[in-house]
């Protein structure tokens, strides 16, 4: 073969493994779309579900789900961004700090249904928080950690040594150099992994499954501590708990959950995407 | 003439790495000092060992005095911060943060708590007009520094460091990125600044040193060798390692 062949060979190779990876997202974004959209309109989001859950819409999954994610943003942005920043600025390259970092790559690493299990152990039951938007939240935001800390971490890591020398040269103090030269630059990267952070705590099932989720509630919660419905408890619920249950509405509440957590991943992708164009370092 | 620092035994080390061995001189007040020598001599960790910019390095290491009016910047009661309030420092490239003209030169002011919002205008304004760039500035305040040309950022960021009033100004090879006509700028500018500050440079340019300083140090493997006022070490100077240096023979 010669080397041309070789080389068209290989491009022709390498674009279909391209294909490959990217067809199944769009066959299921495709798909999903196809048969929920003619479900999804105003009504079916101001809704709650109706004569067992056969009709109706998913206004108190819908809610759960807002209230959730704003709760382990709560939980996980202070907690995530001070550990990034402690990390990034003040952490000495000692057994300390690598087993602080093993930790957290191995937090990334288990699996969602373990972190639900840890959820019910730990805040619904020995602390005593109930099956509540409180646990959920907390077992959301821990799941949350480790991917805003280390894109956070990034972030911080990547604003030139330079803007802190120079800071520091004024008379600034290391903490007044990292609040007001070296975040404002980093923000923009702490953001985007937030964002995508909270995007899978919006999509998780697993974890919310024994902290906070209910199977229906007649009621919206009143506080922290009373359970709700969440929207990807209620699409497994509903596809697979409730007998004669119709097709559309289960896609229909698979594309209100598909479209959150998109749009979480493409506003993430539009600050990233403007605020490197606008860099100019 | 009264002494602003004054350098006593005075040892540097990286390590095992001895960079300054046993330096004794005066910096005066008002008066601009500057520091020559041959590269890896010590003048720029000399320089920073001034205003403990040195700190950083994990492995550094001093004895020694350095007296800032009689205080020893070493002593373990010393706020590093404040000190390096008091000795600004100036770079060898511009480096502006890259934020408007203005943020860049109110950054000091504002996150120090030194001036009051309502001052923050007239302080950046004289601190443009201190480092001779307000008439070409003025009008684009709010525009990017990095838009200015090498010579004006660089001015720029001595706005910069004035504008947190400092009492000494480290320079380190400010000029070394600038063309001739920008570094004219600037020594004209040092000179007017010493009216106020005291100033030591560190240059490898023995033109400028000669141009432009009251004073010289010339450093030789991390020893001075001969400190001097400026005309009488360039004209008459008592080590015959200086001349050989000076006159190109050496280093």
């Amino acid at each position: 073969m010669s080397r041309q062949q070789t080389q068209v060979l290989a491009t022709w190779l390498i674009s279909i493994t391209a294909v490959v990876v990217i067809l199944p997202i769009v066959l299921v974004v495709f798909y999903v779309v196809a048969k929920g959209i003619g479900t999804v309109n105003w009504q079916f989001l101001s809704q709650p579900p109706s004569n067992g859950m056969t009709e109706g819409g998913i206004f108190p999954a819908l809610l759960g789900t807002v209230i959730l994610t704003l709760g382990t943003a709560v939980a996980a942005i202070p907690l995530a961004v001070g550990a990034a920043i402690y990390l990034a600025e003040y952490a000495g390259d000692n057994r300390a700090t690598r087993a602080i970092r093993l930790a957290i790559v191995n937090l990334a690493g288990i699996p969602s249904i373990v972190y639900g299990l840890f959820g019910l152990g730990m805040f619904v039951l020995f602390l005593n928080f109930g099956t509540s938007i409180l646990a959920g939240a907390l077992t959301l935001g821990l799941m949350t950690l480790p991917v805003v800390i280390s894109t956070a971490e990034e972030a911080i890591l990547a604003v030139p040594q330079e803007f802190r020398v120079v800071s520091l040269s004024l008379g600034a103090s290391r903490w007044q150099t990292i609040r007001h030269q070296v975040l404002p630059h980093a923000l923009p990267g702490i953001i985007t992994g937030i964002i995508l952070g909270l995007g899978r705590a919006a999509g998780e099932t697993a974890p919310i499954l024994f902290t906070v989720a209910a199977f229906y509630l007649p009621e919206l919660p009143k506080s922290i501590f009373d359970q709700t419905m969440a929207l990807p408890y209620h699409l497994y619920v509903i596809s697979t708990q409730v007998p004669g249950m119709p097709l559309s509405i289960q896609y229909g509440t698979a594309l209100v959950l598909l479209i959150i957590v998109l749009s979480f991943t493409l506003v993430a992708t539009v600050i990233r995407t403007v605020m490197r164009r606008r860099r100019q370092w | 003439m009264e002494n602003k620092i004054e350098v006593r035994n005075f040892n540097f080390y990286y390590g095992d790495f001895q960079a300054l061995i046993d330096l004794n001189l005066p910096i005066r007040a008002n008066q601009i000092t500057a520091l020559i020598g041959p590269s890896g001599c010590g003048k720029s960790t000399f320089l920073r060992a001034l205003n403990r910019m040195n700190d950083t390095i994990s492995i550094a290491r001093a004895d020694g005095e350095v007296l800032l009016d009689g205080k020893n910047v070493y002593d373990p009661d010393i706020d590093v911060a404040d000190l390096r309030h008091r000795v600004g420092m100036v770079f060898q490239r511009p480096n502006p943060f890259p934020q408007s003209i203005y943020n860049n030169v109110a950054f000091g002011p504002r996150v120090l708590g030194t001036a009051k919002k309502q001052d923050l205008d007239q302080i950046v304004e004289e601190s443009l007009q201190g480092a001779a760039l307000w008439d070409e500035v003025k009008d684009k305040l709010d525009k990017p520094a990095l838009e200015l040309n090498p010579g004006q950022q660089q001015r720029m960021c001595i706005a910069r460091t004035i504008a947190v009033r400092p009492e000494v100004i480290l320079m380190d090879e400010p000029c070394s990125a600038l063309d001739p006509v920008a570094t004219l700028h600037v020594e004209e500018l040092m000179r007017r600044l010493a009216e106020k500050y005291t100033i030591v440079i560190v240059t490898h340019n023995m033109q400028q040193a000669a141009r432009a300083s009251d004073w010289t140090g010339f450093f030789w493997l991390g020893r001075l060798v001969e400190f001097n006022e400026t005309t009488t070490l360039f004209t008459n100077p008592h080590q015959e390692l200086t001349e050989s240096y000076i006159t190109g023979r050496q280093g």
